[in-house]
């Protein structure tokens, strides 16, 4: 019976996840293509040093050392966790126990150390989060549900190691009373002393209760967070892996280049034979205005966004006080990647483009309009305010490049909008007509005419 | 100073059939604006101190491009670029050297994407080298010596391309004691002029970016604030201004230190 129940709440589980996952890969593709398979070598050391070796959280001790504790756990316990999904399955208990013998213990002991390590690193983030006032926790965008999701996570943790401990303490004293099936295990380092102090002295059934009760929270909450993951900051645990893959290699200061416009600028001047049949785009855009116009890499960053703030706390803008941060950047797009996801999941023939209403039997990515795009999230006065210093690149943990979104969106606003601050049309004149950022009567080399002519 | 001090440009050493060992480039900054025109006559001075034959390209040089491209004007850019490369590779230059971190950047991270593949240094880096050469000589007693100096990591020499000591190793070879900011290296503040943001009113905000990082250049006690960019050395210089430290604390270019010292 048991067995039964098992197999349908784990296929419902995995089946259910499945979907989302498959939504947020479709939304991170809804980003243009964009090759990034160059550099294998160099790539799978990113994600060993930054992901798995979490180089960059080592810029900030303490969360850095809590946040290891969790993390390693969660490594470990996949062990107990492949353990769980045997047991279910085929009715054993403990199935890993007997082939592997003292290794058992042994792999049971270590989950259990870290698990306890995890449980006080969890309490402490819920205190930095909730009691302490750390500022990258209580900007404008970190309230509602990223608020929530924050919180929501740290409980279920928590949840997780009270099933975890309440299954093994209890398994525990049921092998010391001699329980059918509660084969001897060893000593756990945890348990073996919890189980005894919580559960000693209850009776047999209630402590198969309290066996089982454990057994199963411990499992419905894993499928409760992987169902969970879709929605929330704590995607990071597994697309963490591939941002870091993904993420960029050449120097920070280096800018895309645009080969659409290169090669008009150099046919204009001569240097490249131009086909005069080629098709012209009447209407060609530049830059980024929503997701459809940015790179999968940079939505999938998106999805991968801790929104821890360490980007933000940096960001010369937002320390100043301007209405810029890069972690907001980040999260409006998920949000509006998300926003198109749900929008093309309900097939709503509204969100056809005008113009191909007539035509168009499907709604689809190409004719999605809907009216909105990603400035009505970012607004221009955020975008003006970045300095370009790639502050909030370096200090990503998981090698997210805000600023790559930021200058795609000033592209659109100046190239597609002709838009952008006031201030800054004598420069980009100046630059076109003299070759120099201020307009000025003098000559490029008076300086040098001047300085020699001392002699 | 010795010898004879000149800034020869591409075409006066084309017309002798010369090829200077390296071009300098000298940017907008470094070529109109009254204090960076500062930094270029040091720098010039030491080219010419250690005999290095250079040479700027005078009136054939434009703006990189880099606001322009920062701002989101592609268009602005690719012409300048573009304009430039054909110059560049008209007189078959390989290496520049530029005294602006921001014309480092393109010329050597964003001109290859354009046809321009030139072996390109900073100044600070060059400096570097020829101190190791032996092509510097730093003599005992400089009107600097003995001064506190904090140094400011430009953005674009920093982070965007990862050069943090060698500037300091520059500055090692100076008699004086060297002291860190709060945030430096890899943490550096932004002077805020990056990013366009030089040509163009503040957003909304509380503060000026210049106001906080000469508050924290203030705090260290130093007399000298060394940069390497023409852009923080005004950012930098407005920002002691405001504060009304300009009679007690100096805002220098790591080039005019070390001709202190020669
Ligand atoms: C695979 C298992 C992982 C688990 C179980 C896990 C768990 C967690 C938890 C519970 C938090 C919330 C902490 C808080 O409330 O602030 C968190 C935050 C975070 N995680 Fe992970 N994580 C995992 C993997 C990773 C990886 C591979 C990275 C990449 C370096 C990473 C980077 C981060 C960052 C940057 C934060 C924000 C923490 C901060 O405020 O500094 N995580 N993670
Ligand atoms: S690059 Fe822009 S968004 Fe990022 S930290 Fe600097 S100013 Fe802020
Ligand atoms: S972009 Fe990176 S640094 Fe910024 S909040 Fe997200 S994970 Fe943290």
């Amino acid at each position: 019976m048991q067995q039964i129940i098992f197999a349908i709440v784990t296929f419902a589980a995995f089946g259910f996840a499945a979907k989302q996952f498959l939504k947020i890969r479709r939304n991170i593709l809804l980003g243009k293509d964009k090759d990034i398979s160059d550099n294998a070598g160099e790539r799978w050391k990113n994600v060993l040093l930054i992901a798995f070796g979490q180089k960059k959280m080592f810029k900030r001790w303490i969360p850095a050392v809590l946040h290891l504790f969790i993390y390693v756990a969660f490594l470990f316990t996949q062990i107990e966790l492949i353990e769980i999904l045997v047991d279910g399955f085929f009715g054993t208990h403990r199935f890993f126990a007997e082939p592997l013998g003292a290794l058992y213990t042994v792999a049971i002991s270590s989950i259990e150390l870290l698990s306890v390590g995890a449980f006080f690193a969890t309490l402490i983030f819920l205190i930095r989060r909730n009691l302490l006032a750390i500022p990258r926790f209580q900007m404008d965008e970190m309230t509602g549900f990223p608020k929530f999701d924050g919180n929501m996570i740290l409980v279920l943790e928590i949840i997780l190691l009270i099933g975890v401990f309440s299954m093994n303490g209890a398994d525990k004293v049921l092998q010391s009373m001699g329980a059918e099936h509660y084969h001897m295990t060893g000593n756990f380092a945890v348990s073996s002393w919890l189980g005894p102090a919580l559960f000693g002295g209850m009776s047999e059934s209630a402590l198969i209760g309290v066996e089982r009760f454990g057994w199963w929270l411990h499992i419905m909450t894993v499928f409760a967070f992987l169902n969970y993951l879709p929605i929330s900051k704590h995607l990071h645990i597994m697309l963490a892996f591939p941002n870091t893959y993904f993420a960029k290699l050449q120097p920070k200061g280096e800018m895309e280049n645009m080969p659409e416009i290169m090669n008009e600028v150099k046919s204009m001047m001569g240097l490249i034979e131009t086909d005069p049949d080629a098709p012209m785009d009447d209407l060609p855009e530049f830059g980024s205005n929503d997701v459809m116009s940015l790179d999968w890499k940079n939505v999938l960053g998106a999805y991968t966004c801790t929104e821890c703030g360490r980007c933000t706390s940096v960001c010369p803008a937002n320390i100043t006080g301007k209405k810029l941060s890069p972690r907001k950047v980040m999260m409006d797009v998920r949000d509006r990647a998300t926003e198109i996801g749900k929008k093309l999941d309900s097939g709503d023939m509204q969100w056809v483009k005008e113009e191909l209403k007539a035509e168009a039997t499907t709604l689809t990515k190409e004719n999605f309009d809907d009216g909105k795009s990603l400035f009505d999230y970012i607004s221009n006065e955020e975008l003006h305010a970045c300095t370009t210093c790639n502050a909030c690149v370096e200090a990503c943990p998981v090698l997210i490049n805000p600023l790559g979104i930021i200058l795609k969106m000033r592209r659109y606003e100046i190239l597609t909008l002709s838009a952008g601050p006031g201030d800054w049309v004598p420069m980009f004149t100046s630059i076109e007509n003299s070759g120099s950022v201020w307009q000025l009567p003098d000559a490029r080399d008076k300086w040098a005419e001047e300085a020699t002519s001392k002699n | 100073m010795s010898k004879e001090y000149k800034i020869p440009t591409m075409a006066e050493m084309a017309a002798a059939e010369k090829t200077p060992e390296v071009l300098f480039w000298v940017g907008c900054a470094g070529s109109f604006d009254s204090r960076a025109q500062k930094v270029s006559v040091a720098f010039t001075k030491i080219l010419n101190e250690a005999g290095v034959e250079f040479a700027i390209l005078g009136k054939e040089e434009s703006c990189t491009g880099d606001p322009a491209r920062r701002a989101g004007n592609e268009f602005v850019f690719q012409m300048v670029a573009l304009q430039n490369i054909e110059t560049l590779n008209l007189y078959k230059v390989n290496k520049i050297v530029a005294t602006c971190p921001h014309c480092f950047n393109v010329l050597k991270n964003e001109y290859p994407a354009l046809g321009g593949n030139y072996e390109v240094m900073h100044h600070t880096q060059f400096l570097q080298s020829l101190i190791n050469e032996g092509r510097i000589k730093l003599k005992d007693g400089g009107a600097f010596d003995g001064k506190k100096i904090t140094y400011h990591d430009s953005c674009y020499l920093g982070r965007a391309n990862g050069v943090y000591e060698v500037p300091r190793s520059v500055l090692q070879n100076l008699d004086n004691e060297l002291v860190e900011m709060q945030r430096t290296k890899t943490n550096g503040l932004c002077c805020g002029a990056g990013g366009a943001q030089m040509f163009k009113e503040n957003e909304p905000g509380k503060k000026r970016i210049n106001t906080e990082r000469t508050e924290e250049a203030l705090e260290t006690g130093a007399e000298i604030i060394a940069v390497n960019c023409p852009f923080c050395l005004t950012m930098m210089s407005d920002g002691v201004k405001a504060k009304e430290k300009q009679e007690s604390v100096m805002v220098y270019d790591l080039a005019e230190l070390i001709l202190g010292k020669m």
